[in-house]
């Protein structure tokens, strides 16, 4: 956003006041870091001004530590690795800027995950981001390249069969009827509110080039150009997550191939995986996750240590940001990178049928001591 | 890769990537080089023309798909770009009943560089005044100004305001933080050297203490974070609290607020009705504070078609706003009140200032024009305005007719 004139004052004056900051971008930027990062733009014109932004106007969030940077085009990660490599590395758990990530969506390879006890799984779901190589990301986009990424998204959608056809539903003209269809099904995103968001400029030109396909079944979802280019999301309600996953590594490799035959493909490099806007989701994206009613598990003073031991993590039954209601938790993986998509929904498997089994014990009055005591660190 | 770029180009480099690897460009040893904009634009303008079907604002009655291709690859000497100037108009609909503008300058150079949209915007909000043709008229001698002393019982507060620009430096939606703290460094050091009755104190946003917070407050003289999505959207907000603060004086009636939504605003205040007071005021401390900073070699923004050059095409040729606040219950309540304050050339607030309702009858009455009238002229027409209406007021309350009074 900022204009382009840095000519006449040093870095120095222009490093933002962080002192009162606690985000992953105000610990990693040092003046002289910025002062690098300073005398380059990206081929796109994408400056380092412009990737701080969320995190100079966003001090610090009370209950996440927040990256506070993203990505204006898939070459802000090279032109300013200085800053994305060290926060990267803080955020995913010390992935270090020569590791290698490995991609896994072949859901022949995951165990289990078929059937999760009913009552206390209610739904199952798993997500990602994907991006179109070539076209800037959510928050420097033109209106034309935004319009391009739907064009080429609903193409390639249009084209899937069977179980996974469906319709694209444009947010702009969309009558008041369908958005409330819509909102009833959990499938409706809004203009973002978060200033988090807001602050990074993603919700230019709202509602312009954003919309929702979805599967006649309901249960294979994708928005355009929210956060991400796509989110691909596949769910159901009950435990299947086996199946829900199937269905998503199906319904992504489909649309990938769709993409290639007209000339797209998604961004990727052996690094950083599937390049997304938030440093946050890179690697797979992906979170998978259930609702989980536990209660009891979730009043037990070791549960977020639990939690942690098995690579997951808790948000209300809204996502991100909100309460759990009557002790349903999202349950979902911790980690985005590092790990293929195939590990991490299994851990999500794995953990689940564990905390089931806490409820259980928890439910006869039984202890947990012991199997606290023997659940290793993932 | 390095580039030398001259000074004078006002139009962008045709983006090309770098072969290969880590493609970015570097910035010359040349310390006045500039990065341009180096947006790869394979799309054509139409392409890119925004979709306003559904929008009511000023900026959509004049941006056609052929001036929107002339403009969007024009760039300033700032690197600010049309895109960025229409953004608020293009994610504030607005409404049909309320006429905003939808477009903002990013710095002094859009109004001309763009004047294929700014032009026609200023001459639709400004009933007619065309900058192509016509001079603005400044006129800062508060002496000029006729009675100005408004009855106290029905005119509680008298306030005139302005916003003012330092000419070299981009407006306050697309400003860098060095160069809003420069901002803020110019307009305070010339603050300090203001004479005895208009000596006062800064309180810079970032550290001011609860207690000086609290009274501010208390004295209606703080202003926060923007939260309307008019000024959001614009980029308005951006690395807050930095480089905003308040100045005051002792007395408490000559106020300056630094980078809200323009570099500058200045106020000017007192309760009761004396308007003269408050603008002699007024234009001792404008004039004042334009030559202090002239003595350290800036100068406000201005040219003789605009006038004083602000954020909103709104404000632009005096930005002034001259107002009282003033008890009418009777008179609001008569059917021709909105007719007479249009002859006067007058517009009513809440008490609260824009987009409040008024409370007890009790109106915020200001002047409805700015370009092509002088500040003398304004503050004059405010005062006369004022005056004939609480005229009014009084007939009405005596139950004599008033129609004699009101202006053909």
């Amino acid at each position: 956003m900022p204009n382009t004139n840095t000519a006449r004052y040093t870095a120095s004056e222009e490093f933002p006041d962080l002192s009162k900051h606690n985000n992953h971008m105000s610990r990693c930027l040092t003046e002289e870091i910025y002062k690098k990062m300073r005398a380059v733009q990206t081929p796109n014109g994408y400056t380092i001004d412009s990737a701080i932004q969320t995190g100079v106007d966003n001090p610090g969030h009370p209950f996440i530590m927040t990256v506070g940077c993203v990505a204006g085009d898939e070459e802000s990660y090279e032109v300013f690795a200085d800053l994305f490599d060290p926060v990267i590395e803080a955020r995913h758990n010390g992935y270090k800027k020569t590791d290698m990530h490995k991609t896994d969506i072949d859901p022949a390879h995951l165990k289990g995950g078929t059937n999760m006890d009913p009552k206390y799984v209610l739904s199952s779901r798993v997500r990602t981001g994907r991006s179109i190589r070539g076209l800037c990301l959510p928050p420097h986009c033109s209106r034309a390249e935004r319009r391009k990424i739907e064009q080429i998204s609903c193409e390639a959608l249009a084209k899937l069969d069977g179980d996974l056809k469906g319709k694209y539903y444009p947010l702009k003209g969309m009558s008041e009827e369908h958005q409330d269809q819509l909102i009833n099904d959990h499938f409706l995103f809004d203009k973002p509110v978060s200033p988090l968001l807001l602050a990074s400029n993603m919700a230019r030109d709202w509602p312009d080039a954003r919309g929702i396909w979805h599967n006649d079944k309901k249960n294979f979802l994708v928005w355009v150009n929210e956060e991400d280019h796509l989110r691909v999301i596949s769910m159901e309600k009950g435990g299947n997550i086996n199946e829900v996953f199937k269905r998503w590594c199906t319904g992504l490799q489909l649309v990938e191939k769709y993409m290639k035959e007209s000339g797209y493909e998604y961004m990727w490099n052996p690094h950083l995986g599937y390049v997304l806007t938030c440093p946050s989701n890179l690697g797979t994206g992906v979170r998978a996750g259930v609702h989980l009613q536990i209660p009891l598990m979730s009043k037990c003073p070791q549960f977020d240590e639990v939690l942690g031991k098995l690579r997951l993590q808790k948000r209300g039954t809204g996502g991100v940001d909100t309460a759990s209601e009557g002790g349903t938790f999202d349950i979902s993986n911790a980690d985005r990178i590092g790990f293929s998509e195939v590990e991490l929904v299994q851990m999500v498997i794995d953990g689940v049928e564990f905390l089931i089994e806490c409820e259980k014990k928890l439910e006869k009055g039984e202890s947990l001591e012991s199997d606290i005591k023997g659940l290793k660190q993932k | 890769m390095a580039f030398n770029f001259s000074l004078t180009k006002l139009l962008p480099i045709a983006a090309v990537a770098a072969a290969g690897g880590a493609a970015y460009y570097k910035l010359g040893s040349n310390a006045e080089a500039r990065l341009p904009p180096t947006r790869k634009l394979p799309f054509p303008p139409s392409a890119d023309f925004p979709d306003l079907s559904k929008h009511h604002n000023i900026m959509k009655n004049h941006l056609t798909p052929g001036v929107y291709a002339q403009l969007r690859d024009r760039v300033t000497p700032n690197g600010i770009t049309l895109d960025q100037c229409i953004q608020t108009g293009v994610d504030n609909p607005g409404h049909p009943f309320i006429k905003i503008v939808g477009l903002v300058a990013g710095d002094e150079e859009s109004y001309e560089t763009f004047k294929e949209l700014f032009f026609p915007v200023i001459k639709e909000r400004h009933n007619g005044y065309d900058p192509e043709t016509m001079v603005h008229p400044i006129d800062l001698d508060s002496s000029k100004l006729t009675g100005g002393k408004l009855d106290e019982k029905y005119v509680l507060s008298s306030r005139v305001r302005t916003g003012r620009a330092i000419r070299g430096i981009p407006h306050p939606p697309m400003c860098s933080r060095a160069e809003r703290r420069e901002v803020e460094r110019v307009v305070t050091d010339a603050l300090q050297g203001l004479p005895k009755d208009l000596e006062g104190k800064y309180y810079s946003l970032k550290t001011m203490t609860d207690k000086e917070q609290d009274q501010l407050i208390d004295d209606h003289f703080l202003f926060d974070k923007p939260v309307s999505p008019l000024l959001t959207s614009a980029g308005m907000a951006r690395d807050w609290p930095d480089g905003r603060g308040i100045f005051h004086n002792d007395k408490k009636n000559f106020l300056v607020w630094i980078n809200e939504e323009d570099h500058s605003r200045i106020i000017s205040m007192e309760k009761g009705g004396n308007m003269k007071s408050v603008f002699d005021r007024f234009c001792r401390g404008i004039n004042e504070v334009e030559k202090l900073i002239h003595e350290k070699g800036w100068e406000f923004q201005k040219s003789d078609n605009l006038g004083y050059i602000l954020t909103c095409p709104s404000n632009i040729g005096n930005g002034l706003r001259c107002g009282v606040h003033v008890k009418l219950p009777k008179l609001s309540q008569e059917p021709r009140f909105n007719e007479i304050l249009e002859k006067l050339r007058l517009q009513k607030r809440g008490t609260g200032g824009v987009d409040t309702a008024a409370v007890g009858g009790t109106f915020d009455i200001s002047n409805l024009d700015r370009l092509g009238k002088s500040e003398v002229q304004l503050v004059q027409e405010v005062v006369d305005g004022v005056s004939l209406m609480v005229d009014m007021e009084k007939k009405l309350e005596k139950r004599q007719s008033i129609q004699h009074l009101i202006p053909k």
